[in-house]
């Protein structure tokens, strides 16, 4: 799996709340939450967003909450991966099980905001074409990478079903 | 774990970064992520749970509903748990409920909340997933979960008065940060364990999800098997950690040397001690959360309420953790002593805590809090401010109108 794309950048322990906040839970149509992610913390986002774009980040990222609602309004708003130094335990469960790519890399803050990264998820390397860098990245275990491939926990159930 | 893995799968001997699959003994989903989870299970076209009376769902984090859009979703629920005959309960904090009525040592306790990590305060395997890790359990009674490094923390000595567990847990979380604990299982050890209570260890256990840990355990001790005899429950199997036991790190709190903390708005690992945040004026007092909203923390935010008024400017709420905890505080006398000092006592929610109802902030509003978070946006407006403290710390900010230390009302 690679994927690439147009890099927003932001710091350490981006908290649940600032993705999306509470009181946005209530609407359940992913699409009118996805209005309201990262309201609080970066209000240029939900209309400068562009399919496709990548989110970059410190440590910690989607700390807090277990609300799965997190990663569900960033891949709605088309973002197609999450890098970050770290992700929260919660985050990085809820993000494979809905389907949203993500990738730890050490090497996080040599990506600047606008610059292309793409990520292969395979090989566990990140590279930044803007600046012509090549960073070693996690690699996942095989059945995670499967299910993000399928799309989501529910999907891979779905196939295995055979309901697909 | 590996004993419980064993239930599960072929797993032998674990080891850090293996990936194993658990069979739960209860699985708990409550109104923000419950609709989402039985929509999951929906469209997985799952028509049976695996075990009903093993999965509970918990009205708690808007309770009652405060609007037509909650009550829809509760109505949701309530109508998913006829379906399927699983477990309903309205108006307790789900950890807290789960504490009074269901957790024993040695149980695997998934929830669809974070803070499920609660349960490790009597030693059972307990930790938070979102909605699709909670249909999956819904339907299989079985998750993979990867075996956390562990992490001791070692409690020496003794609290001085005015002093607490929340301080204890919030020092911690100010010591290794918000991520320090990602991924691993913190172990609560030390003689001063045996000082502190059940519920002392729950608040501990609950808060320590603030960095980021999957688990949070004390072992089974006298008190944990004195706790389970009086509530007549029987302990699944008590989980000790073997004398070659590995720590990816080791931390030494002494009880004795700590002051009341505080954690200044934003992160919840910008921790202070009080002495440098008194003074700072606060619209709103809240005391409750399934953090610090059980019987020891009303009893002590009663006692320093009493004789005294809540401040002109500034409200104090108090929301107890569960229907139990409530009654106890009507019944014992603590609920008038906190409307006797101005105080508003409200039903068991989540509430505030998570600003759906019953002490919203609006804008520019700054309110020190006992609940664990203290995100931007977390209990209303972006520009709300939280200070996070003791239930202690709380009340004694309440009577002043500004962050207080509580040692000179005890």
């Amino acid at each position: 799996m690679r994927l690439s794309g147009r890099a927003w950048v932001f710091g350490d322990n981006v908290d649940t709340d600032q993705i999306i906040s509470g009181k946005y839970l209530t609407l359940r149509d992913p699409d009118e939450m996805a209005k309201h992610v990262f309201e609080a913390a970066r209000p240029e986002f939900p209309s400068g967003v562009r399919k496709g774009d990548v989110i970059v980040a410190g440590k910690n990222f989607g700390s807090g909450s277990s609300r799965e609602e997190a990663p569900v309004v960033i891949k709605r708003v088309g973002i197609s991966i999450a890098i970050a130094r770290s992700f929260a335990r919660l985050f990085f469960r809820n993000a494979i099980n809905i389907g949203l790519p993500v990738l730890e890399c050490k090497n996080y803050a040599r990506i600047v905001e606008g610059d292309i990264v793409e990520a292969d998820l395979e090989a566990g390397i990140l590279k930044n074409m803007t600046r012509g860098d090549t960073f070693p990245a996690s690699k996942m275990p095989k059945f995670l990478l499967n299910m993000l491939e399928t799309g989501g926990a529910l999907e891979a159930y779905r196939r295995r079903h055979g309901e697909s | 774990m590996s004993v419980r893995a064993a239930e599960g799968g072929k797993h032998n001997v674990l080891h850090p970064g293996d990936i194993v699959v658990l069979p739960v003994d209860l699985a708990m989903a409550q109104d923000s992520t419950g609709p989402l989870a039985i929509k999951v299970i929906r469209e997985m076209g799952i028509q049976k749970l695996w075990d009903p009376s093993r999965v509970h769902l918990v009205i708690d984090h808007t309770y009652p509903a405060a609007d037509e859009k909650v009550a829809n979703l509760h109505n949701l629920i309530r109508e998913f748990v006829r379906e399927m005959g699983c477990r309903l309960v309205e108006g307790s904090i789900s950890h807290q409920h789960l504490l009074e009525s269901h957790v024993v040592p040695g149980m695997i306790l998934f929830g669809a909340d974070s803070h499920t990590c609660q349960g490790g305060a009597v030693g059972a395997f307990a930790t938070g997933v979102g909605s699709s890790d909670m249909a999956a359990i819904w339907a299989t009674g079985k998750i993979w979960a990867r075996v956390p490094e562990s992490v001791k923390v070692n409690l020496t000595g003794k609290l001085e008065k005015g002093v607490f567990a929340r301080d204890i847990v919030s020092h911690f979380i100010g010591r290794v940060g918000e991520d320090g604990g990602n991924y691993r299982s913190i172990e609560w050890k030390g003689p001063a364990v045996k000082t502190l209570s059940i519920s002392s260890r729950a608040c501990i256990s609950n808060n320590s999800m603030e960095c980021g840990c999957k688990l949070s355990v004390f072992e089974v001790d006298e008190a944990t098997r004195d706790y389970f005899k009086k509530v007549n429950r029987k302990p699944l199997m008590e989980v000790h950690a073997g004398p070659k036991a590995n720590y990816v790190k080791e931390y030494t709190i002494e009880l004795d040397e700590l002051q009341p903390q505080v954690a200044e708005p934003g992160h919840v690992d910008q921790v202070k001690t009080v002495d440098e945040m008194e003074g700072q004026h606060v619209d709103q007092a809240f005391i409750g959360s399934s953090t610090n909203g059980r019987i020891e923390d009303l009893a002590i935010s009663a006692q320093i309420l009493k004789g005294h008024h809540v401040k002109a400017g500034t409200r104090c709420i108090v929301t107890p953790a569960s229907r139990l905890v409530f009654e106890e505080a009507i019944t014992t006398g603590l609920a008038e002593t906190f409307l006797e000092a101005g105080a508003v006592f409200t039903n068991a929610t989540c509430g505030a805590c998570v600003g759906t109802h019953l002490g919203v902030l609006g804008e520019n509003e700054i309110c020190i809090s006992s609940s664990p978070r203290n995100y931007v946006g977390r209990m209303g407006a972006s520009s709300a401010q939280i200070y996070l403290a003791s239930p202690a710390t709380a009340a004694a900010s309440a009577i002043e109108g500004k962050i207080t230390d509580p040692r000179k009302y005890l």
